[in-house]
């Protein structure tokens, strides 16, 4: 995208008030995308961002500054405006050299982009006409499509210049069912660090069919219980549950800023013994992976809580360099327009030795949560919530009836304290957006069944 | 300033076809943004962002494009792939751009020229005197994350062939912060803010107290026991919701058979209490501002008059489909097509201030927050339910504060349940305002 001479005279101008650390990140990214809603190909969409991001860090201040114009001029105001932000000592002409990392991107079989649009609206075609012989009671299906190619490079002062091409490809089916008490949703998508070749692993056919399955058993459901209950996490679709119950809480921003409940807890027991938690940036084609992290630093695989112990955090740049430790590919963006933070990547719960079969007979009354939708916690007070999408009673170690939506509550470290059963059927869960501080990134979960014995339901039944 | 991205408008729109309607949505951004941590900045952003969306409809079909910049190439580019997009979509008669409705563009006071005046040292002094007044609210007040001001200008223009040439700019800024309170082995957070137009509008202090009130009148917050209970929701508490309810009026939703009340127009679908505006065109909303999306001058709806519902929100495309005339009410940045929403919602307010209606409900729960709102609510099919945070009313004053539990009950029945509106009407930084509102029967989980 850049020239190295020209990286090197940016950093060069970004460090002339006496900077301690200079980076400049360029991110080129395409986008295309096509909606079908209400029987009908709405529109196709393209888009086009394409930037720098600078930033200069003295002490414990960053100044930082984008541009979409990347001429040399546009760059070196940018990196002058960075560094006018951020004032250190010395100043004066430095020079960085430079030297390129090899980096190895997600393999992308099929381009999307090389991909005729007729093509990828057939898809969302066959999409809608499944979904919509599932009888008379779907009222209406919406499916989208859209893919992805970012182009990323990121240089610092330490000499790295290593770049990234990071392709992403997602098929979301909504679906509307009708019945006697109302309108009720069902919902699919799935999302890979991938090309159009998403589409020979699975087929649109069966998203529909499911999205359309889960509305119509919705329209069955009957308010949630509310109040304590031992809660069975189904495999795959609960993997937020630990993104947010301990993901958040173990960024390390969080943790040296004391607003983390798991702040000063590494080497103890924070969980149960059946738990091990890792972060994984590496994994193949999943929705969170990608090859370096945006501020450079290999994707890697991290563990965070190893049979129940709190092993490490998660770490970018600016907070390792506070701690003098090593980077764990944890910095990540949401476009050059964006500083970088501690960002989780694919965060799994590994599987355990218990037959799922096992945990739900094992559990007289209690509630199978089969899909979660997306919560939210406060990393402080450990409190979190998210949303039940699909959910079941179990009464007398049957999963029975459907269960009408809600949130469930816990207290992050509690609820790990509380895990009595894990299962041995680990899959990932579908492509997510994780926010944090007005910024989305692109994260993946999973875990395999497992059973909390206690977590509150926010239903409306007694 | 404006002008010239009209004239960006203009060069786009004169290369449309016979047949061919064209809109162009160009917006240009300038940010400050800092933050302050123990006295010191932590980050100190700036910057300047601009780009510029292309619609096109030919032959009733409809394609979209945008770009981050405003480089020549990348224009002719941007219209060039929209071009291509619509000859994908799929025929629809109802397809068009919108049209010149002779309502005249109200003149609102959205732009500050002594913004651009201000001194980032000075900008940088209000985040730290914000910190500072955050510790010395109170003792238990032990750590400040953030600290922050931000601040905005920005402008766009919509141009078409259909002959709207609209134009607006606005500046904006605010104070914000968030707190950590301990009490012993007891953790809670309070966050607060100012919002105005430029810095002298700020008030740090109050910004200071709200924060430093809401983390320590949770400290030694437990867990209630489940059941059905009376709630007064807190001002910020009833924006949230009312966003949601604004999502259930749209033209869009209503068309796709995604609205709960998509049969109810002109029936009692709230208490009668309750009376929901949607004006962009008030000042004091901080999302105000002259037209809409599309470039049609803003205007006041009153969507639901003393519980009756009397209308909806629209579009151009989903008022014609409707047979009916766009509300003004398309939404969108330059990065995408107008969809349908509420621009700037309220209650109208009633005569009672919070303790008042405390008195009056007597024994209950005060919800001072929610969470998990955009996975724990439904809005198609009604079905809420949210974590939540707050204070136990007993005999009609505030008493022990209460965490980790569920408020569930439905959007459908919330609004038939609410008994009172307050009169402590407040614009938030968001597309509603808040106001404490009274509602029954809503379900309370915990242990």
């Amino acid at each position: 995208m850049i020239t190295e001479a020209v990286v090197s005279r940016v950093l060069g101008t970004a460090l002339q008030t006496g900077g301690d650390f200079a980076e400049v990140f360029v991110e080129d990214k395409r986008s295309s995308s096509a909606r079908f809603d209400d029987g009908k190909i709405e529109e196709l969409g393209s888009g086009r961002d394409r930037g720098a991001g600078i930033r200069v860090v003295v002490g414990d201040t960053t100044g930082f500054a984008h541009t979409a114009d990347l001429s040399e001029p546009g760059l070196l105001a940018a990196a002058e405006a960075a560094a006018a932000a951020a004032r250190g000592g010395g100043g004066g002409t430095k020079t960085v050299a430079l030297t390129t990392q090899p980096v190895t991107s997600q393999p992308v079989l099929t381009r999307p982009e090389d991909v005729a649009k007729a093509t990828k609206v057939e898809l969302l075609q066959r999409a809608n006409d499944v979904a919509r012989s599932h009888g008379d009671a779907i009222k209406q299906v919406s499916a989208s499509y859209g893919d992805s190619r970012r182009r990323i490079l990121v240089a610092n002062s330490d000499g790295l210049v290593a770049s990234d091409d990071q392709t992403r490809t997602l098929f979301v089916v909504g679906v509307v069912a009708t019945g006697d008490a109302g309108m009720q949703t069902g919902r699919r998508s799935i999302g890979h660090t991938m090309g159009f070749e998403l589409f020979d692993r699975y087929q649109v056919e069966d998203l529909a069919r499911e999205a359309a399955e889960q509305a119509l058993t919705k329209l069955q459901a009957r308010p949630a219980p509310s109040g304590a209950l031992p809660v069975v996490i189904g495999k795959g679709g609960g993997g937020v549950l630990f993104h947010e119950a301990c993901g958040h809480g173990l960024e390390a921003d969080h943790i040296q800023k004391k607003v983390s409940v798991f702040a000063d807890r590494v080497g103890q027991l924070v969980a149960s013994p059946l738990v091990t938690i890792i972060d994984d940036g590496t994994m193949g084609n999943e929705w969170g992976t990608f090859a370096i992290d945006d501020e450079g630093t290999p994707a890697q695989r991290n563990v965070l809580i190893q049979d129940g112990v709190l092993t490490d955090y998660m770490w970018d740049q600016l907070r390792a360099r506070k701690e003098g430790r090593p980077l764990s590919g944890n910095g990540r963006r949401q476009s050059y327009k964006h500083l970088p933070m501690v960002r989780m990547t694919n965060t799994i719960l590994t599987n355990g030795d218990t037959d799922p079969g096992d945990i739900v007979a094992d559990t007289p009354h209690g509630v199978y949560v089969a899909h979660l939708g997306g919560g939210q916690v406060n990393t402080a007070t450990g409190d979190f919530v998210f949303g039940m999408t699909e959910a079941y009673l179990i009464e007398d170690g049957k999963i029975t009836e459907p269960l009408r939506e809600g949130n469930l509550i816990g207290n992050g470290p509690k609820v790990l304290e509380l895990i009595d059963a894990v299962g041995n059927d680990f899959e990932m869960g579908p492509p997510g957006t994780c926010g944090k501080d007005g910024q989305g990134v692109p994260v993946g979960d999973g875990v395999p069944t497992l059973r909390v014995s206690s977590l509150t339901v926010g239903g409306t039944a007694a | 300033m404006s002008e010239e991205l009209l004239q960006i408008g203009d060069r786009i729109v004169a290369l449309a076809r016979p047949g061919e309607q064209v809109e162009v949505v160009v917006g240009r951004s300038t940010s400050t943004e800092v933050r302050v941590y123990e006295g010191q900045v932590e980050q100190l952003a700036s910057a300047t962002s601009a780009g510029i969306g292309v619609r096109v409809i030919s032959d009733h079909r409809q394609g979209f494009a945008y770009a981050g910049s405003l480089d020549q190439d990348v224009l002719a580019e941007t219209l060039a792939e929209a071009r291509d997009n619509a000859t994908f979509a799929t025929p629809d008669e109802w397809l068009g751009l919108a049209e010149p409705d002779g309502l005249a563009v109200p003149d609102l006071d959205l732009y500050r020229e002594s913004l651009a005046k201000v001194s980032t040292e000075a900008k940088i002094d209000l985040a730290v005197e914000l910190e500072r007044a955050v510790r010395a609210q109170d003792g238990r007040i032990t750590g400040v994350e953030a600290a922050d001001y931000a601040d905005g200008v920005s402008e766009g223009a919509v141009v078409s062939t259909t002959g709207i040439r609209a134009a607006g700019r606005e500046t904006s800024c605010y104070v914000s912060t968030y707190c950590v309170a301990q009490d012993g082995d007891d953790t809670q957070t309070g966050f607060g803010f100012s919002v105005g137009r430029s810095p002298e509008d700020l008030d740090v202090t109050v910004a200071a107290a709200d924060a430093s009130r809401r983390a320590t009148r949770l400290l030694g917050a437990s867990q209630p026991a489940s059941g059905r209970v009376t709630v007064v929701l807190d001002p910020y508490v009833t924006a949230q919701l009312l966003g949601i309810i604004g999502s259930t009026l749209s033209g869009e939703a209503v068309l796709k058979g995604r609205s709960l009340f998509a049969d109810r127009l002109g029936e009692e679908v709230a208490s009668s209490v309750l009376t929901l505006v949607d004006d962009a065109t008030n000042p004091l909303a901080y999302s105000s501002s002259e037209t809409d999306g599309e470039g049609l001058a803003s205007r006041r709806n009153v969507l639901i008059g003393a519980g009756r519902l009397q209308k909806f929100v629209h579009n151009a495309y989903t008022a014609r489909r409707s047979g009916t005339v766009s509300t003004a009410n398309a939404v969108r940045g330059f990065s995408s097509t107008p969809a349908v929403g509420c621009r700037a919602l309220s209650l109208v307010p009633g005569s009672q201030l919070q303790p008042e209606l405390l008195a009056e409900v007597g024994d209950g729960v005060l919800i001072s927050s929610v969470s998990g709102l955009h996975s724990g609510v439904n809005p198609v099919s009604g079905d809420f339910s949210t974590g939540a945070e707050g204070l136990r009313i007993t005999g009609g004053e505030l008493a022990e504060p209460l965490r980790e539990f569920t408020i569930a009950s439905s959007l459908q029945r919330m609004l038939a349940e609410v008994t009172a509106v307050g009169a402590d009407l407040e614009w938030l930084p968001m597309r509603s305002a808040g106001v404490s509102l009274v509602v029954r029967g809503i379900t309370v989980s915990g242990s």
